[in-house]
């Protein structure tokens, strides 16, 4: 468990996170889904202790992250794959945290099988290393003390299709088992595949928050045709709310707060041509994600243009 | 222990057993695992293996080169103790600047979130390192004046006792304490390295004309130049107004820095 509550934090003039208050809860895959610089990065090192918060507070276990006996123990983090001494070698990265939290010598091998590192790999030194080798080996410096809370910044980073695919069924099999695993990442169609718990967070705030099933539902409909002008017209005529769709790209599809039937009907009535309608679940969270950061992204996107 | 075997990723969510609160880590762990990690690098190995090295070949050069009358143990001793005096003050600074400039320090805090206890640790490796060398060079100075004797046919010449012995490994230590210092005051390794040995040497020459010219400094230089009343500990036992003029400077040009570093480190972000 792990319980943000009113945290902000601010560099000088600027606010880097905003009053942001979530509960990534156990059993479930929180994701933390952000742009970049939206503040995913700090609220994660707040949360363990490396950056003073400026108010409000995080727990985590039901404490403050300072006040754990043996945090490796009971949390594993991996914040940056890269920041690691780079003149030592993966087994030795390993084996210093293994007995810093006590653990016995056999666990260091474990992990290496774990995320499947080869020998020789684990015997080179980190300098020498890609960076899907050191996201394998933060990902397995933070399941060695076999911790009950994951907390892990962009863990997707570097790995391979196959290697995220791996690791998506490992913190699968991790939350299944009642840990409480957080993750955060800037690529939609990750988080969406394995999250349970969805955190939106632009420019230090958050803009959404909930079960994934109940943001995507709120989703609506997606409808392509031909005569844009016409089915505007009939969707406002009959008085349900529509906006052009930036996710999905191209200037003829409509994203309309109903479901497909509501939809279809007002089609049917106008006869105006439909290409396609579809439940928008599909473009779904990149639609949501989209909409709720627009004002926040870097790049400005411009309506119905591909985004 | 937990339930979590990761390996095997069920599909049902089960309740997880009650985990029992784990047991603080102990200081003792952490002073292994910092001793451990001043060797686990190729660079910390060999910085603490020329420790070593350069003793022999102190040794050897004194064998070698110095005038027969000094072949000495107090000549030996000095020969071994000055490549130390830059040696160990290195180890010193890597100790604390690696965990930014490496920025392992996201793992060492985070495995470990009371930050002044890492950095006890550190602190007590890097005396017991000074101590040891001190104590290794004494050994090697020992082989060397026996060497000497042997080659020369000589009795061998005793001529530094236990008081000179430890004031040497005094100053060894302070001087590994002020690498220290600036480690945690700079916490970056290039910096902090030129910072040594600006303060070390270039510093002791600017002191040093300062005190030949101007009178006014050279009657103060003993209460305000931490080197020079470092060197007194090389020159014998020390009188009661030395032994304040070190007391003086060390809470000038260590200990104050030295706080105002550590009340910086524990609320600085580790980057």
């Amino acid at each position: 468990m792990i319980t943000v509550d009113s945290l902000t934090k601010t560099y000088g003039g600027f606010t880097a996170v905003d009053d942001v208050t979530f509960t990534a809860r156990p059993g479930r895959v929180t994701g933390f889904l952000g742009p970049n610089g939206a503040g995913k990065s700090t609220t994660m090192r707040v949360m363990v202790g490396l950056t003073p918060a400026t108010s409000g507070s995080v727990t985590v276990c039901g404490r403050q992250f300072r006040d754990l006996p043996n945090p490796g123990l009971e949390v594993g983090v991996l914040l940056d794959a890269s920041a690691q001494h780079a003149g030592r070698t993966g087994r030795e990265i390993l084996t210093v945290a293994q007995r810093t939290m006590g653990l016995p010598k056999s666990r260091v091998e474990e992990m290496i099988d774990l995320v499947s590192l080869t020998s020789s790999e684990a015997d080179r030194r980190v300098r020498d290393y890609s960076l899907g080798m050191r996201q394998r080996l933060g990902i397995a410096t933070a399941l060695l003390g076999q911790p009950e809370v994951l907390i892990l910044d962009e863990p997707a980073n570097g790995l391979d299709p196959a290697g995220i695919r791996w690791m998506r069924d490992l913190l699968r099999g991790y939350a299944n088992q009642g840990a409480t695993v957080l993750l955060s990442s800037h690529l939609l169609h990750e988080i969406e595949v394995v999250a349970d718990d969805l955190v939106v967070i632009g420019n230090g705030r958050i803009v959404a928050q909930g079960a994934k099933s109940e943001l995507l539902a709120t989703a609506g409909t997606l409808v392509r045709t031909p005569d844009v002008t016409a089915l505007a017209q009939s969707l406002s005529a009959s008085g349900v709310a529509f906006t052009k769709s930036a996710a999905t790209g191209g200037d003829d599809v409509l994203r309309v707060d109903a479901d497909t039937e509501t939809v279809g009907r007002v089609a049917l009535e106008a006869r105006v041509l439909l290409l396609e309608l579809r439940p928008a679940e599909g473009a779904g969270l990149e639609e949501m994600f989209l909409e709720l950061t627009a004002d926040n992204q870097r790049e400005t996107i411009t309506e119905g243009a591909a985004a | 222990m937990s339930t979590i075997t990761a390996d095997t990723p069920g599909t049902a969510t089960v309740a997880r057993a009650e985990r029992r609160e784990p047991a603080p880590i102990p200081f003792t762990r952490l002073l292994s695992v910092e001793l451990r990690k001043s060797f686990d690098t190729r660079a910390g190995f060999w910085l603490m293996s020329s420790i070593g090295i350069a003793a022999l070949l102190a040794t050897g050069a004194v064998l070698l080169w110095a005038p027969d009358s000094e072949l000495t143990y107090s000549t030996f001793a000095a020969a071994i103790g000055f490549p130390m005096a830059i040696i160990l003050p290195m180890v010193a600074v890597l100790s604390v600047t690696s965990e930014w400039s490496q920025r392992s320090g996201l793992t060492s805090f985070t495995l470990v979130p009371n930050r002044s206890k890492v950095i006890a640790a550190k602190a007590g490796v890097t005396v017991g390192i000074s101590v040891v060398s001190m104590l290794m060079a004494m050994a090697i100075g020992v082989i060397g004046t026996l060497a000497g004797s042997a080659i020369l046919g000589i009795s061998p010449v005793w001529d530094a006792g236990f008081v000179d012995l430890a004031n040497i490994v005094l100053a060894q230590v302070l001087g590994m304490l002020v690498g220290f210092m600036l480690g945690v005051v700079i916490r970056n390794s290039s910096a902090a390295i030129v910072a040594y040995f600006v303060y070390s040497f270039a510093l002791t020459a600017i002191t040093e004309v300062l005190a030949s010219t101007q009178d006014w400094f050279a009657n103060l230089q003993p209460w305000v130049d931490f080197n020079y009343a470092q060197g007194s500990l090389f020159n014998g036992s020390l009188n009661a107004e030395q032994w304040a003029n070190l007391g003086v400077t060390s809470v000038v040009w260590l200990v104050a820095p030295l706080t105002f570093g550590l009340w910086s480190l524990m609320r600085s972000e580790v980057k």
